[in-house]
């Protein structure tokens, strides 16, 4: 290997009552795309916004092509070559592409050079983008070509990005990786952040694998096996989620043939939706984010209401039901959004476990709560699912993201419901804290629940669904056991590549037929 | 009832002139809302421009002299708001509403000695041939330097928006403040500059009052215009020129209710009185019925964390 690009030598940085980088030292060489690797919380965002001037370290230091670098900024930091893909939050919704572009970058060209610039650059690339389009109204894949495309037109020599992929459909990571090829070959170096090792086999030269903020391991992926990668990862042997084969029940959630409009102007309108869940069963919804789950989420969860006999539960239709009815009847629901949706952030466990389980679990009387019901139901739920908090008189905003989502999930599960829907319900969680949400889904489903998972993570669904089914564009693809069903097949529902097609031509032999 | 007691032309050039403290208010509000931050102390940072103004053009003799005061005095008075809400977190609305209680009282402290004497005048733009022509030269080039600073502040706001790139960051600060820090941008810092041009016009068209409207002081004096322009900011969607309509409509409809009453006009003078604020408001709900919303980050705190 040449003399390396940029060389990290004990890089520490501590926040209150965490160390998120622990003497951290790698080196990222030349046209190498080397790969992070760790849990949530590993310390991988923080080290790389030290590498891009966001956050100072407290020691430790950097050589970029053998000289000291230190950026006291990310201005400092691009000037030197470093450019960043973020995860989240650096787009500007009610802005176009080509502001948006324009403010990622130290000297940008006039609005008519750069519009023709981004247009170059995205031909180059293979990454179609039209630089006069609102990036709110772009899909998730589209705003990332946004984001590299700003960085491209920067010529990085390193290109960091933190978790391309979990946006994207199996075609648009194709895309991504030929790219990222094209980008090697034309000598930039790429950080690769990630926790899908499939993806870090496929494509990465070299990867160091953090665990708490240590570097606990580097490996050449192509020859390390993604099972030894998980446990440098997990520091620990994995526990797969199992379960018994279950015969499926009678129908229980029956949703025929509903649409919706929906109350948010940036949502997506469902479509004649149309499946069934019985009772044990798991049935898993995939696709790409915004294609109608929150939707959906909110039309069963009964947060928006739908027409009569849409939605059916044992028979009975339950369209017309607000959520509280729904809870009494056993349909209980976890949405995506942890803080503010799932859970209100500034009040206690205490209170958040008694907002959705005081019917099901009678903790109120003549309008009066029972706070001590309400607490031992808090307490049950920390204990059974492991919640490290405490106790149940903490905040929910005080709780890390993955301890909160155990807690919203596990306050449904104990509930004892007849049907359960979940959008979710790992996001932002470790391997093995999502093994035993995993787990107690398909525990309940074991007691003979009906449950929909709505959820972006395809691994995760293959695991744990009996059916699966993609939504897009507020239409749900045909429902298929899952079993066997192999990654392009499942792309194409994603895509709905065919069924779109089909409906498209017969929308114009429908209008030429009546022209 | 006598109609055409009226005059078209002095109507149009007085109403100019009765726009001109709100259009200053609400342009400087509206740069302070397009960087993420309510400011509700707009009425509390005019009436403390309309003193500093006064006493200052009284003490030297200049009307120049008291109107760069007068902004002064508002660009200090929003500092006092910029370090509550973007270093001490404190929350925008409780700020806003403290800043315009102080500034009412503030004022009326200051102004105890300055009741009841007459400021120097501000000489009217006077130009020979223009300002002589019928109809468009009392229109348009007979008014007194400000009012024509007033509109060169609502173009220079439009185009600083539209096409400079400071103007762009501003607006990113206000859409996604997080975005903003993440790509490395100063959000504190492009917000207190927000928040000092808003007091400083607040305090321009405070002392517009107070120097050239009604040339005289007394307590309380903006009477409400500083809640008008917050108002007018949200209706005129974020918009520098529909700030401007929205402004001269507001200021039409007050001249010529004025005119009406003096007509003897048989509707009730209640009636009369009510009618600027209820037609500006409506006009602009009307055209607000677009797609254009609010800046994301409008009220939200912004703490660099992690």
């Amino acid at each position: 290997m040449t003399k390396p690009l940029l060389a990290i030598s004990g890089l520490t940085k501590a926040y209150p009552g965490v160390v998120a980088n622990d003497d951290v030292s790698f080196e990222i060489g030349e046209a190498e795309v080397h790969a992070l690797l760790g849990e949530n919380g590993a310390g991988k965002s923080t080290l790389v916004k030290m590498i891009y001037g966001l956050v100072k370290p407290d020691s430790g230091s950097m050589l970029w092509q053998g000289s000291a670098f230190a950026p006291s900024d990310p201005k400092t930091a691009r000037a030197s070559g470093v450019a960043m893909v973020f995860q989240h939050f650096s787009l500007f919704e009610a802005l176009n592409v080509a502001e948006n572009v324009a403010l990622g970058m130290e000297n940008p060209p006039p609005m008519r050079d750069l519009a023709r610039r981004i247009r170059e650059v995205s031909e180059t690339y293979g990454l179609p983008l039209d630089p006069d389009r609102t990036v709110g109204d772009l899909s998730a894949g589209e705003r990332q070509r946004v984001e590299i495309i700003r960085c491209l037109l920067q010529d990085p020599k390193l290109l960091i990005m933190d978790e391309p992929t979990s946006v994207l459909t199996p075609q648009e990571v194709e895309i991504l990786f030929e790219t990222l090829n094209k980008l090697k070959a034309a000598g930039t170096s790429i950080l690769y952040i990630s926790h899908k090792l499939e993806e870090i086999r496929k494509l990465c030269d070299h990867a160091t694998i953090l665990r708490l903020g240590k570097n606990v391991g580097e490996c050449v992926p192509a020859e390390t096996s993604a099972r030894d990668m998980a446990e440098l990862m997990v520091g620990d042997t994995l526990q797969t989620p199992t379960r018994s084969a279950e015969k499926a029940g009678e129908v229980v959630l029956d949703v025929a043939d509903l649409s919706l409009t929906p109350s948010n102007p940036f949502g997506t309108s469902l479509k004649n939706i149309t499946f069934d869940v019985r009772a044990g069963e798991i049935l898993g919804l995939g696709g790409v984010a915004g294609n109608g789950q929150d939707e959906l989420l909110a039309a069963l969860s009964g947060e928006a209401r739908t027409p009569e006999n849409t939605l059916k539960v044992n028979g009975q239709s339950i369209g017309k039901f607000g959520p509280n009815r729904r809870r009494e009847l056993g349909i209980l629901a976890a949405p995506e959004e942890r803080l503010g949706h799932a859970a209100a952030p500034d009040m206690s466990l205490t209170e958040n476990a008694l907002l959705t389980g005081r019917i099901r679990e009678n903790l109120t009387s003549n309008g009066f709560v029972k706070w001590a019901g309400a607490t031992s139901f808090a307490e049950n739920i920390i204990k059974a699912f492991d919640v490290r908090t405490p106790g149940p008189h903490v905040a929910a905003r005080a709780l890390s993201g993955g301890n909160l989502q155990k807690f919203v999930i596990g306050r449904e599960v104990l509930q004892r419901p007849t049907v359960l829907i979940v959008n979710q319900p790992t996001w932002g969680v470790d391997a093995a804290a999502a093994a035993a949400i995993r787990q107690s889904l398909m525990d309940l489903a074991a007691e003979g629940a009906a449950i929909v998972v709505i959820s972006q993570d395809l691994d995760e669904l293959m695991e744990i669904s009996d059916r699966f089914g993609a939504l897009n564009e507020g239409r749900l693809s045909d429902i298929r056991a899952a079993a066997g069903l192999t990654i392009d097949e499942i792309g194409l529902m994603m895509g709905g590549a065919h069924g779109m097609e089909v409906a498209q031509v017969q929308d114009d032999a429908a209008q030429g037929a009546s022209a | 009832m006598d109609l055409s007691a009226i005059n078209p032309v002095l109507l149009i050039a007085s109403l100019m002139v009765a726009a001109t403290p709100l259009l200053l208010a609400g342009i400087g509000e509206l740069v302070v809302e397009k960087s993420g931050v309510l400011n509700l102390g707009v009425e509390g940072m005019m009436i403390v421009g309309a003193i500093c103004g006064f006493a200052i053009s009284v003490e030297s003799g200049s009307p120049f002299v008291g109107l760069i005061a007068a902004m002064v005095g508002g660009a200090v008075l929003s500092l006092l708001f910029a370090f509550l809400t973007q270093y001490a977190l404190a929350n925008q609305v409780a700020s806003g509403l403290a800043l315009t209680l102080f500034g009412l009282g503030l004022s009326a402290l200051m102004g105890q000695s300055y009741v009841g004497i007459k400021p120097p005048a501000m000489a009217k733009l006077d130009i020979p041939v223009l300002s002589d022509i019928p109809v468009l030269g009392p229109i348009l080039f007979s008014h007194d330097p400000v009012l024509y600073v007033g509109i060169a502040i609502v173009a220079a706001t439009w185009a600083f928006l539209k096409f400079s790139r400071a103007g762009l960051i501003l607006r990113a600060v206000g859409e996604s403040h997080d975005a903003a820090h993440a790509l490395g941008y100063n959000v504190i810092l492009v917000r207190c500059l927000a928040i000092m041009f808003g007091g400083a016009c607040a305090g321009l068209g405070g002392a517009y009052i107070s120097l050239i409207r009604v040339p005289q002081w007394t307590e309380g004096m903006t009477a409400g215009i500083g809640w008008i322009a917050l108002a007018l900011v949200v209706f005129a969607s974020w918009k520098p020129w529909r700030v401007l309509l929205g402004a001269y409509l507001f200021g039409g409809i007050s001249v010529l209710q004025l005119n009406l009453q003096a007509a003897g006009v048989a509707i009730p003078v209640e009636y009369l009185a009510m009618s600027p604020y209820l037609i500006t408001i409506l006009v602009l709900v009307i055209m607000s019925a677009d797609k254009s919303s609010a800046p994301a980050s409008l009220g939200r705190s912004f703490h660099a964390s992690q």
